[in-house]
Parts: structure tokens; C-alpha cells; sequence
């Protein structure tokens, strides 16, 4: 009897956590919608890309427990494919440009994935980074990408070869379309079975394989979803900014995405959301004031303070005082 | 002229040496990082500005003090391992009971760090550092011209790493360093001071990358951003030998920038990836690298 009033109790305070996350979410889509009356909207879809770029790492490092160190590969490789595409064929359509992008991501991170994942921890993030540095390498090399000058003038077509996305108002609404389904993607891929082994794994892999896991498939599949939603966010960005350069593909882009999801939160969904507006809204700043050159030293000594005493990130920190507080 | 499959031998042999000094750089730095990871299991993200603040504070002691070469090669060393002593003391001492992937990052944080003032102190582009006299000049070989910087270099980094092998493998202080590698806390137990220990040991890993700086600095142009591209190379260098042996190491780096040099000459449009081909072939037949001992 007391066994079924507490699995009772259980399961309505899930109802309720539910619903509450339900009404948050309802929430963000409604701020979302309205942001760009109130907001520069391009400043806006930067965030946007970044926030989903940070939330595909955070698939991999906050719920796998892998850090790639070379997540600016997927980003790089997204958003040239897409530019070269829709530059090259001007009757392509967007919405199959950036779909050509993400597919190219998708192999690319399968490639990445089945390499890496041969090895743990830190070797791991030493072979994504060094994978990353090549196709760096390649990119300068390869006639497709412009070299140094990279791609400039992407048109931005029309959606579905009917909707012009010319202005910024509509493209912004596309944006946040791409972005909510990247990130419901994510949020269905944590809290299904699939997710729950994939944090088994990141809790301790020995005994998920002990349990009869194939962790590597785990990893595997994962790092391709990763890189794929990462190669979204490169795909999209150029559709925003009209060209694709080498700073996507610079190792400094890795480690952004990385700081980003450590400030925001590693392993909560909002994280990455909350890092990424953080770190795109103050180099916005930065660049308009004279600390402009001291940015890179302004962003390691967030890197250092994070490490040191706020490893939860601003997320977590935050859903540990509720915890206190509220229960 | 002597050639060989149409390439003179000149530029061969030119080339072979030019890869062996990058080699003898990236056994250099692959040695520290191994050093630093065997005991803290901490990557040293840092090691490329540590580098290259080896390399500026020669320039900089050079240009306001008069400190030349020889002294430099000498205090430098020791100046910028004590700023290693003082970030272990300081910064990842505090970390080193979580995720060791935390140190990765903080150090990553410190070389953002570091690049960053120096951009902003000197710029971007490079400055050039004087060969000291008595090294100015070469010999002629009869095959090919070797100036005589470029042999000091090549003698002076294995000379440091024969010494560190020969610290690590063949002294007390060497035994107690590999015996803190396997098992710390037993050491603790046995009263060796084991936090010393660490201490010393990131310090002499990042000495070693400063005096690698000081060795660099008259052959490559001494510039903020010119340890970061090298340390990656260095990170690949350091997947394909494996972590486990400091002669794995030492050989790995010498061997992977002979291939680069024979790559120049045969396909040089392959020299920047041609390290990260050998690492990608490497994971493929033999995951633990090439001297690793676990997976």
C-alpha cells in the first residue's frame, strides 16, 4: 500500500515537472516569436545558430560525457557546402542547400566519429582537435571555399522557391524554426532510452558495457547527431551573414563552443541557450568599446574562472538552488 | 646533378633537414606534455604558449636587458618554469581531484590567455631574433649547405631529451617520478612529498617548452600565435606514439618531421596534413599508438 502511494506521489510530481517544463518552453517560443520587435533580428539569428551549434556540443559532452575539441569541422563544413551550393546554383532552393550542408556534417562526423571514438578522455579531444586542424588545412587548400577570402555574396533565395527571405524579419522566422526543431531534436534524443544510455555511458562506461551495451554504437550515433546539428547551425549562419570564411573552421571556433556551453551549463538543455546569448552578447559589446582587442584574453579568463569555481554553469547553479530551496 | 626520382639531392637532403629540426621541436614538446600528462593526467593545453613565451622573453631580454643567447638559453628556462610552478600552485592544484578534461580546459583558458596579451602587446606579424655569432655561418657537406644554427639545434634538443630520458629512466628522482605515475598514494604513504613532486614536474615540462622556445627563436619567426599551431601538430604527434615511453616520444617526433620534410619534396600540397594522414592511419591499426600501452 505504501509502495503505490509513493510510485502515486512519483508520478504526479513528474506530471507536474512536465507541465512546468511544458509552460517554460511555451514560454521561450513566445519570447522568441516576439524578440525581433524588439531586438536587432540579426543580431538575433546569430544567436540563434550559436545556441544550436552549443546545444549539438552539448549532446556530446553534457549527456555522452566526449569532448570533441573539433566541433568547428562540422560548423565549417555546414556552412561552405551551403554556400558553395547556393552561390554556385542560383535555382537552389535554401531550404536544400542547408539540407546539402547537414548532410555533408552528418558523413563527415561519421568519418570523425569512427576514428575518435577508438579512444577515451583526453585523447579523444586531442585527436577531434587535431581532425578538425586538418580539414582546416583542407579548407585553405580547396578551390570550393575561397581559400582566405572565403565565400561572400550567398544569396538567400527563397524558401521553398516561394517565400523571399530577403528580409531579415522573415529569414528570422525561419531561423527560429531551424532552431526550435535542432533543439526539440536534442531534447527527444536526451530524455528517450536511447539519451539514458547515452548518460549510463558518461556515468561510467565500463559498467554500461557490463550491462550489455554496444557503447561504442552509442558514441557513435551520438557524435553523428552532434555534428550534424552542428553542421545545421554552420548552414544557416550563412544564410544569415551571406558567407561562410575560415574563422568558422579556426580551432578558436572549437573552443567557443566550448566555453559557451561551460558558462550556460553542461549537461542542462537551457545551458548552451544561456551560454551562447552570454558570449555573442558581449563580444557585440566588446567590439564597440576599446577592450575590442582584448577579447580573446577577456573570454580565456571566463575559461579559467568557470573551471575554477562555477563548473555547473549559470543552468546549473540555478537548478541546484531551486533543489535547495524549493524541496 | 644528382637527382633522385627526378628531385635533385640537394633539395632532398635540404628538406630531410629542415623536417629533422621540426622533428627535434615536436620531440621536444611531445617530451613535456608526456612528462606533465605521466603525472598530473593533465594535458597541458598551455604547452604552445609557454613555448612561445620562451621564445618572446628571449627576444624581449635580448632587446631591453642585453641578455644574449647563451644566458637566455639559461634563464628563460627557468623564469617561465617558474610561472609553471606558480599556475600549478595557484590554478590546478585546486582542479586536480575532478574530471582531469577540466584541466585540459583550464590550461586551454590560460593560452587564450597568453596569445591574447601578447597580440596586443606586439601584434600579429613575427619579429626576427639574431643567430648568435659564434653559430652564424655553416658548413659546406659536399651534398649540401648545413648552417651551423641549425646543427646546434638539432644537437642541443636530443641532447636535452637523451638527459631527460636519462633523468627519468636511470635516477632516484626519475624512479620516484614513474613510481608517482602508477601509484601516487602509496608514494604519499612512503613519505615521498608527492604534491612537490607535481609541482616540480609541470614545472620542468613547461622549462622544457620555453627552452624549446629559446632554441626557435632565430629559426622561425617569433610571433604570438606561433606556438598554438604547433602544439596541435605536437597533439597528433603525441596520439600516434602513445604517452607510455619518453624514447616513444622522442622518436615519434623525430620520425613524423622527417615525413613532413619528405612530404615537401614529393607532394607539398599534403605538408600541413600529412602528420594527421599518419595519426588517422595509426587509430585505424593501432589505436593505442604506435608506443601506447593501454587503449
Amino acid at each position: 500500500m505504501a509502495m503505490s502511494d509513493t510510485s502515486t506521489v512519483t508520478a504526479a510530481r513528474q506530471r507536474s515537472a512536465r507541465r512546468r517544463h511544458g509552460l517554460l518552453y511555451l514560454g521561450l517560443i513566445l519570447l522568441g516569436l516576439v524578440a525581433p520587435f524588439v531586438a536587432y533580428p540579426v543580431f538575433l539569428m546569430k544567436i540563434l545558430c550559436f545556441a544550436l551549434f552549443a546545444s549539438a556540443f552539448n549532446l556530446l559532452l553534457g549527456f555522452a560525457g566526449l569532448l570533441s575539441f573539433g566541433h568547428a569541422a562540422f560548423l565549417a563544413t555546414g556552412a561552405y557546402i551551403t554556400g558553395f551550393l547556393l552561390s554556385t546554383y542560383p535555382g537552389l532552393t535554401p531550404e536544400l542547400g542547408i539540407l546539402a550542408g547537414t548532410l555533408g556534417s552528418v558523413v563527415l562526423g561519421l568519418l570523425f566519429g569512427l576514428l575518435a571514438i577508438r579512444r577515451q578522455g583526453i585523447y579523444f579531444a586531442m585527436i577531434t582537435l587535431a581532425l578538425a586542424q586538418m580539414m582546416f588545412f583542407l579548407f585553405i587548400q580547396s578551390p570550393f571555399t575561397g581559400g582566405e577570402d572565403g565565400l561572400h555574396g550567398v544569396p538567400r533565395g527563397e524558401l521553398f522557391g516561394l517565400f523571399s527571405l530577403q528580409s531579415n524579419l522573415a529569414l528570422y522566422y525561419f531561423v527560429f524554426a531551424v532552431f526550435v526543431l535542432g533543439f526539440a531534436l536534442i531534447q527527444r534524443t536526451v530524455h528517450s532510452p536511447f539519451g539514458q544510455v547515452l548518460k549510463a555511458i558518461r556515468e561510467n562506461e565500463p559498467r554500461a558495457v557490463s550491462l550489455g551495451y554496444d557503447t561504442d554504437t552509442y558514441k557513435l550515433v551520438a557524435f553523428v547527431i552532434s555534428a550534424g546539428l552542428a553542421g545545421l547551425a554552420g548552414a544557416t549562419k550563412t544564410l544569415v551573414f551571406q558567407l561562410a570564411s575560415l574563422g568558422d573552421a579556426h580551432w578558436h571556433m572549437s573552443g567557443e563552443v566550448i566555453l559557451m556551453t561551460l558558462l550556460g551549463g553542461v549537461g542542462t538543455l537551457l545551458g548552451p541557450l544561456v551560454g551562447s546569448s552570454l558570449v555573442i552578447g558581449l563580444q557585440h559589446q566588446l567590439s564597440q568599446s576599446p577592450l575590442g582587442d582584448w577579447v580573446s584574453v577577456i573570454l580565456g579568463s571566463i575559461f579559467v574562472l568557470c573551471v575554477l569555481s562555477f563548473r555547473s554553469g549559470i543552468i546549473g547553479e540555478l537548478q541546484k538552488l531551486v533543489k535547495r530551496n524549493f524541496k | 646533378m644528382t637527382t633522385i626520382f627526378g628531385i635533385p639531392l640537394m633539395v632532398l637532403f635540404g628538406q630531410l633537414l629542415l623536417g629533422l629540426i621540426n622533428g627535434a621541436f615536436y620531440a621536444l614538446l611531445s617530451l613535456g606534455l608526456a612528462v606533465i600528462f605521466g603525472l598530473l593526467k593533465v594535458i597541458n593545453f598551455a604547452h604552445g604558449a609557454q613555448y612561445m613565451l620562451g621564445a618572446f622573453a628571449a627576444l624581449l631580454g635580448l632587446e631591453y636587458l642585453g641578455l644574449d643567447y647563451w644566458l637566455a638559453l639559461l634563464v628563460v628556462p627557468l623564469v617561465v618554469g617558474a610561472l609553471g610552478i606558480l599556475i600549478e600552485r595557484v590554478l590546478l592544484r585546486r582542479i586536480q581531484h575532478i574530471d582531469h578534461l577540466y584541466g585540459l580546459l583550464l590550461t586551454f583558458g590560460l593560452a587564450l590567455i597568453f596569445e591574447g596579451t601578447l597580440v596586443n602587446l606586439f601584434g600579429v606579424s613575427g619579429s626576427s631574433y639574431p643567430v648568435p655569432e659564434a653559430l652564424a655561418g655553416g658548413f659546406n657537406l659536399g651534398f649540401m649547405f648545413l648552417p651551423t644554427y641549425r646543427a646546434w639545434v638539432l644537437v642541443a634538443a636530443l641532447a636535452v631529451c637523451l638527459f631527460t630520458w636519462f633523468m627519468i629512466e636511470r635516477t632516484r628522482l626519475g624512479a620516484y617520478l614513474r613510481a608517482g605515475t602508477e601509484n601516487p598514494r602509496l608514494m604519499q604513504a612512503f613519505g615521498v612529498n608527492v604534491p612537490l613532486l607535481v609541482t616540480l614536474t609541470y614545472g620542468f615540462g613547461v622549462a622544457l617548452a620555453a627552452f624549446a622556445g629559446v632554441l626557435a627563436a632565430p629559426i622561425y619567426p617569433v610571433s604570438p600565435t606561433m606556438g598554438s599551431s604547433l602544439l596541435i601538430v605536437v597533439f597528433a604527434v603525441v596520439v600516434i606514439g602513445g604517452m607510455g615511453s619518453i624514447l616513444g616520444a622522442i622518436l615519434t617526433g623525430l620520425a613524423m618531421g622527417l615525413i613532413e620534410g619528405l612530404t615537401k619534396v614529393f607532394y607539398p600540397e599534403a605538408a600541413n596534413t600529412v602528420i594527421f594522414l599518419v595519426m588517422i592511419m595509426v587509430l585505424m591499426l593501432r589505436p593505442a599508438g604506435l608506443f601506447g600501452k593501454e587503449a
